[in-house]
């Protein structure tokens, strides 16, 4: 067994050692992102990130130059997420892996990530744990408990007390709900009940009538981005929820562009925390949104393309520290706590867990200009994951 | 399938004389089932042709373990839909049960390989033979309606058992042994090929051997005529049961099979469009050949690979225009056009 380990270790080696001397001047990036099926827009987003980037910093970075390898992972498929990634180490001899849109999927190349040896920047998947399965993953977008548990922590400190939870009945409604649930308790507020709805469910009039009767003092809901926040905006309409008395909480995808054409007046008071939103009020992102307009048909970026937007731009600023040197514990090492100025506001890796850290912005739904945006009320800057912080103690 | 003369009548007449001629001398349909299972060299050729990989694409070895692994799942659809006419939509259902189950086994018992497919391979066999009961009393469209629901209720009950499955996250902790205690999973795929290629030549002739006896013969009775079998001696639901138990099995472990060698297990095991891809690869090879579903993955799979190279976005329209044409032109499936021009040929 030692000596077969061996021998693949020499050989990998040695094959790297060959990629390395082919690839002298070019950096290769081997992107990994649902561009087919059900997914298809949020990899049109974030790629729409990535390359806007490039157009704006160039091709070269540190006299190496950049060429992007897409692939296609076709939806929720570790298998092929896993296949794809050691085939980009092997076959196209990438020197970085990104993209990642889908949790399952990012952990399954996580592992092609520590095995081989190559810095991984996960530009979406949402999940805390995923950076703990490889030492050189890194993380520009966020998790969903730094946005929850922001989001309960400050709700007990404005007033809330009392609270129902509505979640999808899925991992990522599991830690949304638990993230909230824990940040609202933290700060002195009460669950008075939760519910778990079922994935695919785009009538939501008997869940959203049963908070009714409880009539709390406030909602959280969280349910996948797409279709189903307009479904749930339309029940809270449709049952005479008065987002007025009742405050209505949750992550941004609930209120995010599409959702909210769709809700229309039902979603006036909303309040969601999230890390981007394209009305930012800041000079680099009005630049940023008039560039992806321009690129995309007029249509406004979201966290994903800013996601992928921050994920370029760190891959560029760790070349450049390292001085072109492209192997993932220097890379990984020169990622480690990097900061800059991101469209949505200041950024850093936290040089620790190697996760993201960024403010969260705390927004409610008005009308402004007879359009319903997302009006920032509050910022908390400096966000960690709040999993990774509490596995520490 | 087996093309179907228009004359119902002369058909008839026909079978009937067969079935005189093989009462006349018993030795016949031994000797019919021994020239059904001798082995064309063709035949030999194509499973020399499944080592080429190793010397001539080492660095696809990782695409070739997911053909065989596929093409093992496609074979045991052909055995229920080519050979007893059994509609399925659901089949991922025990795709699904096989890998979970091997996860499970080696997050739980241990990662050894062979133990954790038998383990899986039982698991789905069980839950096929509960459900072939349900299988065995329809035909048709509402065995598509059956199998596709209890694919879906599978689907839900594993995203509900966060607890055990990790719901959509995917199972955490899938561990696997060394193959034989040597050979360690490496990253071109060499082991996962060389693994999956061994029991899917394995399973093969298991299937064949299978197809190529009274019982295989008695099966694609019943896919053209399932009431009028019992009339001589084949208990068609009986007969049915059994295959479809069979079928879960081989199924089960391909699941297991894609578990291990990946070392993930997600809900998309379970999920619709694996039940649909695996159709789509049989279809596109032919149904009813045991090769059929073999050619339909690699073709499946191979364009898959190259189109997404070309678009990542639009992969699937290429599929879909194949799908179409080989549907339109090759009823039969690839392998059943090829074989109708052969036989063509040889009367000309």
């Amino acid at each position: 067994m030692k000596l077969s380990r061996i021998a693949a270790a020499s050989l990998l080696a040695s094959a790297m050692g060959i990629a390395a001397a082919q690839a002298q001047d070019t950096l290769k990036i081997g992107v990994i992102l649902p561009y087919s099926g059900q997914f298809a827009d949020t990899a049109t987003q974030l790629d729409a990130g990535i390359k806007l980037y490039m157009k704006q910093h160039g091709d070269t970075v540190a006299g190496k130059k950049i060429e992007v390898i897409r692939k296609d992972v076709g939806g929720i498929a570790p298998p092929v997420a896993k296949r794809l990634a050691e085939e980009l180490v092997v076959r196209d001899k990438v020197d970085i892996l990104a993209g990642f849109v889908l949790t399952p999927n990012a952990i399954a190349a996580c592992g092609v990530s520590a095995e081989a040896k190559k810095l991984m920047v996960i530009m979406n998947a949402a999940t805390s744990i995923i950076t703990e399965k490889s030492p050189y993953c890194t993380r520009t977008s966020f998790t969903l408990p730094m946005v929850t548990q922001t989001l309960g922590a400050w709700a007990a400190k404005n007033g809330v007390k009392k609270a129902y939870t509505m979640a999808a009945d899925y991992a990522p409604g599991h830690d949304a709900e638990q993230g909230f649930i824990t940040g609202l308790k933290a700060g002195g507020g009460e669950i008075i009940g939760s519910v778990r709805m079922a994935v695919a469910n785009p009538d939501f009039s008997a869940y959203v009538q049963r908070a009714k009767d409880i009539n709390p003092e406030s909602i959280f809901v969280f349910v996948p981005a797409g279709a189903q926040p307009a479904a749930f905006g339309k029940a809270i309409a449709e049952r005479g929820i008065d987002t007025k008395k009742i405050r209505v909480m949750g992550a941004g995808e609930l209120t995010d562009d599409s959702a909210l054409k769709q809700m229309g007046d039902a979603a006036l008071g909303i309040i969601t925390a999230w890390n981007y939103d394209h009305n930012h009020n800041s000079k680099m992102n009005k630049d940023f949104v008039a560039a992806f307009k321009k690129d995309n048909n007029g249509v406004n970026p979201n966290f994903l393309a800013v996601g992928g937007y921050d994920g370029m731009h760190l891959i560029y600023e760790a070349v450049k520290k390292t001085k072109g040197k492209l192997d993932a514990d220097s890379l990984i090492g020169a990622v480690k706590g990097m900061k800059w100025e991101s469209p949505r506001g200041p950024m850093s890796i936290d040089p620790e867990t190697r996760d993201v850290i960024s403010t969260i912005y705390i927004r409610r739904v008005q009308k402004v200009g007879g359009q319903l945006v997302n009006v920032e009320v509050d910022r908390i800057p400096n966000v960690k994951d709040p999993v990774k912080a509490a596995m520490k103690k | 399938m087996i093309p179907q003369s228009g004359n119902r009548f002369s058909d008839k007449i026909m079978r009937r004389q067969d079935a005189m001629a093989n009462t006349a001398g018993a030795a016949k349909p031994q000797l019919y089932l021994r020239s059904l299972s001798r082995w064309r060299p063709i035949e030999i050729a194509f499973w020399l042709a499944t080592l080429l990989p190793f010397v001539l694409f080492p660095d696809y070895l990782s695409l070739a373990s997911q053909i065989a692994i596929a093409a093992l799942f496609a074979l045991s659809l052909d055995l229920i839909l080519g050979y007893a006419g059994i509609v399925s939509l659901g089949h991922a259902a025990f795709f699904g049960i096989g890998a979970y189950t091997a996860g499970l086994f080696s997050k739980f018992v241990w990662g050894e390989l062979f133990s954790g497919m038998l383990v899986a391979a039982a698991m789905a066999a069980l839950v096929g033979y509960a459900s072939s009961f349900i299988i065995a009393r329809f035909r048709h469209l509402t065995l598509i309606m059956i199998t596709l629901g209890l694919g879906l209720l599978l689907h839900e009950a594993a995203n509900s058992a966060n607890w055990l499955t990790g719901g959509s996250d995917g199972l955490q902790g899938v561990q696997a042994w060394p193959l034989l205690g040597l050979f360690k999973f490496d990253l071109y795929g060499t082991t996962a090929y060389a693994y999956s290629l061994a029991v899917l030549f394995f399973v093969f002739l298991a299937a064949r051997r299978l197809i190529n006896s009274p019982f295989g013969l008695s099966l694609r009775g019943i896919r053209e005529n399932w009431m009028r079998m019992p009339a001589i001696g084949a208990a068609s639901r009986a007969h049915i049961r059994k295959i479809y138990t069979i079928s879960a099995a081989i199924a089960g472990i391909a699941g297991a099979l894609i578990a291990q060698t990946t070392k993930t297990v997600s809900l998309e095991a379970l999920s619709f469009e694996r039940s649909a891809d695996v159709l789509v690869m049989l279809v596109l090879g032919g149904a009813g050949r045991l090769y059929g579903g073999l050619i339909g993955a690699l073709i499946f799979l191979v364009a898959r690979d190259r189109f997404s190279g070309i678009a990542p976005q639009f992969w699937y329209f290429w599929i879909g225009i194949m799908l179409v044409a080989v549907v339109i032109f090759l009823p039969n499936g690839i392998l059943g056009g090829l074989s109708n021009i052969l036989s063509r040929r040889n009367r000309s």
